[in-house]
């Protein structure tokens, strides 16, 4: 089988014929760990997509069985922490840390026969929607590259698109995974908070925090969570789903009820990416789904309690970050504070400073009930609402972002601007439960994503309604791939 | 507020940092328009009873691996500058 042809296989289909004995792992290790290099070598005329690259194949002996996963290569978002392998967080403050451990999702996908290909770029420690925000500079679109992949899990995303990894983890806090797959085309999914162990994924928000998979088709994203999920004793907010992940097969999606929230579905949402998702609801429709309005109120509010929630808890967990255990340190301070102060003005990006200033300030004496108390109050607000739709409606749709990818450097002077990308995801963030974006079509040439939502360990019933859809749209990623 | 969060902010710093931040809070103080008097603030999302694993002895990381990626050592320690020099 020729190097191109190979690239042309989902990660499932690969994983097959290895086991089927007609593709060598190592063979497609080194066809991908040549594109990676490739993208790495070529500086600011590549993607950008990696912080890292494997440089050879770890897995074990060249042609041996390699587990359900097959040996295929996996690109692993920066702040997953990989024994032995630069992983920092896309910050400057940790410059040159190799972790002493892997993280429990690296780790299990490992175990299942996954070979690690390589550390993709992101936002520095996942704050952001564009992978702008990063100490090894920003990853650019395949589809085009003036244009941002989205984030923070746009290294990831871009990666898979431009057929650089066959498949990728990343992790969402308030749509990482989700936003940056749509603005690629590819499929991220979110899953229930807990499902996936956080030991070793470097801390943002640590309520909000999840791993999961970014791949080129839903089978391949089935495929690489059945993998990932489980408890994990050294995570005490993990748990066992109450149903293993199976692999998708629904072709329609008869006697299925959607819903549509009307908060999340018009205001502030481009022309384009409208027209796309009215398509997509009636394609939904054709599969013998029925389509009908839910509400959810307390939606336009959850922007808010998010920016008070996730900065609150990133202001506590980016503590560690001192100089003193990994990591970079100033030089030159002479007395602890200094070296401290020093240490994290040098380190931190603006937009972390930012988002450390904002929780340290909610967080503080006298602002705590005004601001992460009501917050915390708004957030039981959006999960009553949920649960109040769901019982109406089986799964719910909307777009995945509001707008296509935009230009590189459009929005990095306006957070606000920024965070509204995140408009559509973080409701699902903030009530935990599990969410998949899936390509629909294009706009502008740019590709539009078509969120899923479901109840808490729905994640089947999302997998099989992304499936169908899936199938319907038959979107066309070939345009991305690095040639 | 810079001071609390362990930030040094040079002089061409604070001011961008000011207004971003004060319209970033003029959206959040939306939330403000909610009566959320008789909600319950949100603990877990997932309801879940308490895990705990057993309590066994394991080894713990190896020193000199716990050491190993401080920007400075001595000893048996982490080194770092004096609280009051």
């Amino acid at each position: 089988m020729s190097g191109t042809d190979v690239l042309e296989l989902t990660a499932a289909a690969a994983a097959a014929q290895v086991a089927a004995g007609t593709l060598a792992p190592h063979e497609l290790f080194e066809a991908y760990r040549a594109r990676a290099q490739a993208d790495r070598d070529a500086g600011e005329q590549g993607l950008g997509c990696f912080t890292w690259v494997a440089p050879q194949d770890r897995g074990a002996g060249a042609d041996a069985q390699r587990g359900p996963l097959g040996g295929v290569p996996l690109a692993v978002k920066d702040l997953f922490c990989t024994e032995g392998v630069p992983s920092q967080s896309g910050s400057r403050i940790l410059e040159g840390y190799e972790p002493p451990y892997t993280a429990t999702a690296v780790a299990r996908l490992l175990e299942a026969g996954a070979s690690l290909l390589a550390k993709t770029n992101q936002d520095e420690f996942a704050m952001g929607s564009s992978t702008e925000n990063s100490a090894f500079g920003p990853t650019r679109n395949p589809w085009d590259r003036t244009r941002v992949p989205g984030g923070s899990s746009g290294g990831s995303a871009a990666a898979v698109a431009a057929g650089l990894a066959p498949w990728a983890i990343g992790t969402d806090t308030g749509g990482s995974i989700r936003q940056p797959a749509a603005l690629c085309g590819v499929v991220g999914l979110k899953p229930t908070y807990g499902t996936v162990s956080r030991y070793g994924m470097i801390a943002f928000a640590s309520s909000l925090d999840q791993a999961g998979p970014i791949t080129r088709d839903v089978r391949d994203a089935a495929l690489l969570l059945a993998h990932m999920v489980g408890r994990d004793g050294c995570d005490a907010t993990s748990l066992q789903a109450p149903e293993a992940i199976a692999l998708p097969s629904a072709q329609r999606l008869d006697g299925l009820v959607l819903g549509v929230p009307e908060e999340l579905s018009g205001e502030g949402i481009e022309r384009g990416v409208l027209d796309c998702f009215a398509a997509a609801l009636q394609r939904a429709q054709q599969l013998g789904a029925r389509v009908q309005s839910v509400h959810l109120p307390h939606a336009p509010h959850a922007l808010s309690a998010y920016y008070v929630l996730a900065p609150a808890e990133a202001s506590s967990n980016l503590a560690r970050f001192d100089g003193v255990r990994y990591g970079m340190r100033a030089e030159g301070a002479e007395e602890l504070l200094d070296m401290y102060t020093r240490t994290r003005h040098d380190g931190f990006g603006a937009e972390v400073k930012r988002r450390i200033m904002l929780g340290t300030y909610a967080l503080s004496s006298g602002y705590y009930e005004a601001y992460y108390g009501a917050a915390q109050r708004v957030r039981t607000r959006i999960s009553e609402d949920f649960r109040d739709a769901f019982g109406q409606v089986d799964l719910m749709l909307t777009p995945t972002a509001p707008t296509v990818a935009f230009e590189l450097g459009a929005k990095t002077s306006d957070p606000l601007e920024m965070y509204l990308n995140d408009y559509c995801t973080v409701p699902m963030s903030l009530a935990g439960i599990p969410a998949i974006s899936i390509p629909c079509g294009l706009s502008e040439g740019l590709p539009v994503g078509l969120q899923i939502a479901g109840p808490a360990f729905s994640e089947n019933r999302l997998l099989d309604a992304a499936h169908a859809l899936e199938l319907a749209f038959a979107f066309d990623g070939s345009a991305a791939r690095v040639r | 507020m810079a001071r609390l969060a362990r930030l040094e902010l040079s002089d061409g710093e604070i001011e961008p940092m000011a207004r971003e931040l004060s319209a970033v809070l003029e959206h959040i103080a939306r939330i403000k328009e909610l009566d959320l008097s008789d909600v319950a603030p949100t603990s877990h999302v997932v309801e879940m009873t308490a895990l705990l694993r057993a309590d066994e002895v394991r080894a713990s990381l190896p020193r000199e691996v716990a050491l190993a990626q401080a920007p400075a050592v001595s000893e048996d320690g982490f080194l770092v500058p004096s609280p009051q020099a």
